[in-house]
């Protein structure tokens, strides 16, 4: 059986930000990325006008 | 006759200390006795600060002698969620890690408020490793415990402070809730919370977890003390980057004002799903009270949760990133876990996660040009036990920590105002949110004040406090 990709990225961006990652802590980090993934999708494929600005709170 | 502090409400306990009925010192040591001895029980406080507290009571006592105002809550006890800076203390916020921080060399704005208000900080309060948390368990202090069972969750992450106030040991308490963290515990423990405005109330000197969604309040078991402590604590705050410059808006005052103009409606579609039958009563007997036959669709409701979802985990992984390098084995592992993934989120679907939130804001404000406000539950059900992890609905095993916050967290989402009001059903009571609209929390307050007249919400009476 091929690999999983997600376990391939897991692996690059847990050394990209120097995250330890033990293998026994994996099936869990997986299992709540891929709920991270599944809810972000959901977002993700909700059209939004390209001028839609972020929410994300700053007064100059 | 003299009163028992043990049996009065905030607002009771301020005018009898004022009045010089009680002094400030005798509700303070009964508030420490009630505490030492019910607390084994509800393993709701970390830290007692007793003589700090004795020693405030003393000057309220010399102040109200020298014939000086003690303030709207003098002498009344409170507790604080665990991640308030209080000086003196190391700021824990629930976890193992924080318990090295240096100690904290003031407190946070809220206290300073309260304390100004006459108030008396008594202790801080367990809560949820970080604030990641629906259910008030803790792996290093242990679970805070329901006053309603104790076999029971407290609901999270301010369990504490659910099960202080809901117990009996303090008739106020704060909190924090970024996705629900004072609408569950409230709900679950069968009290009043007030979640503000995002920005009325100052966070300053607070352990953060999501900037964006971040809220403090309060908790109490009647709506004039929660809204007295409300009234004490807000304005505007440089120390907090989100705290609006907005003046005081005192609501005390128009508790009692007539809600018969006001427009309520039943929360639809995504709010009526996943629900146990006592969430369905709970909101049936707030609806019917409030002569409430309208029903609104809040649209997209779920994608907001799933964008609330996204942008906890991923903020809250930057907090945490240089923890989870360094201290990895010192975190609860369920909450290291989550906040893994969410370092590893990418960063284009948190920034439409944030814009998506700007459209949803806009749909949600147009709903309010035609109602002032919406009722929904607070939680699926009632509390669930210590340690479980699925409950059944409809034959279907749904996991209990990801389904507690589904009904609060689109509504902090865009930082809408909310009283959790407690319906006192057999055996457990539970909550239900009255919402309204940015700036508004007079009219939840109006609404929760006059739903406890009706006599349909109140704290009830644990058996054993």
């Amino acid at each position: 059986m091929a690999a999983d990709p997600l376990d391939d990225y897991i692996d690059a961006v847990g050394k990209a930000l120097a995250l330890p990652i033990e293998d026994a802590w994996r099936p869990a980090v997986k299992a709540n990325l891929e709920v991270s993934l599944r809810l972000a999708r959901l977002v993700d494929e909700f059209p939004l006008p390209d001028e839609t600005e972020p929410a994300s709170v700053f007064a100059a | 006759m003299t009163a028992n502090p043990d049996e009065l409400s905030a607002s009771e306990i301020a005018q009898a200390v004022a009045g010089r009925k009680l002094s400030a010192l005798g509700v303070t040591e009964a508030a420490l006795a009630r505490i030492a001895k019910h607390d084994s029980a509800l393993n709701s406080f970390t830290d007692v600060t007793a003589e700090r507290a004795r020693a405030s009571a003393k000057a309220i006592d010399a102040a109200i002698a020298a014939g000086k105002s003690p303030g709207p809550l003098a002498g009344v006890p409170f507790a604080v969620k665990n991640l308030f800076d209080v000086q003196g203390l190391p700021t824990r916020a629930g976890s193992k890690i924080n318990r090295d921080r240096k100690l904290s060399s003031r407190d946070a704005t809220l206290i300073e408020r309260m304390e100004a208000a006459g108030a008396v900080l008594v202790g801080a309060l367990n809560m949820g490793e970080y604030a990641y948390d629906f259910t008030g368990e803790n792996v290093h202090d242990g679970p805070s415990r329901n006053p309603h069972d104790a076999t029971r969750m407290t609901g999270g992450s301010s369990g504490g402070s659910g099960a202080a106030v809901g117990g009996r040991l303090v008739p106020l308490a704060l909190g924090s809730d970024t996705n629900g963290s004072i609408r569950v515990p409230s709900s679950f423990c069968g009290i009043f919370g007030l979640k503000p405005t995002y920005g009325r109330l100052s966070r300053a000197r607070s352990f953060p977890f999501v900037a964006s969604f971040d809220h403090l309040g309060p908790f109490a078991r009647n709506v004039g003390d929660l809204a007295l402590a409300y009234d004490a604590m807000q304005g505007p705050d440089a120390d907090d980057a989100a705290c609006s410059t907005r003046a005081v808006e005192p609501v005390s005052g128009l508790l009692a004002q007539d809600i018969g103009g006001l427009r309520v409606a039943i929360a639809g579609g995504y709010f009526q799903k996943n629900v146990f039958p006592e969430a369905v009563e709970a909101v049936a007997r707030v609806a019917k009270a409030l002569d409430a036959t309208r029903t609104i669709e809040i649209p997209e409701a779920a994608r907001a949760r799933a964008a609330a979802y996204v942008i906890s985990t991923t903020e809250g992984a930057s907090l945490h990133l240089d923890r989870l390098r360094t201290r990895p084995n010192d975190f609860d592992p369920a909450v290291r876990d989550r906040l893994l993934a969410g370092a590893m989120v990418p960063a284009p679907l948190v920034d439409r996660a944030q814009k998506f939130r700007r459209w949803y804001r806009a749909q949600v404000l147009e709903i309010f040009k035609s109602v002032d406000v919406i009722i929904a539950p607070a939680t699926p059900s009632v509390a669930p036990k210590l340690g479980q992890v699925t409950f059944s609905l409809d034959g279907v095993e749904l996991p209990v920590r990801a389904n507690i916050g589904i009904h609060t967290q689109p509504i902090s989402f865009i930082g809408l105002p909310v009283v959790a009001v407690p319906i006192p059903l057999q055996p457990m009571p539970i909550g239900v949110q009255i919402i309204a609209a940015p700036w508004r929390e007079d009219i939840a307050l109006r609404v929760a004040h006059a739903l406890e007249r009706m006599g349909v919400a109140a704290a009830p009476r644990p058996k054993e406090f």
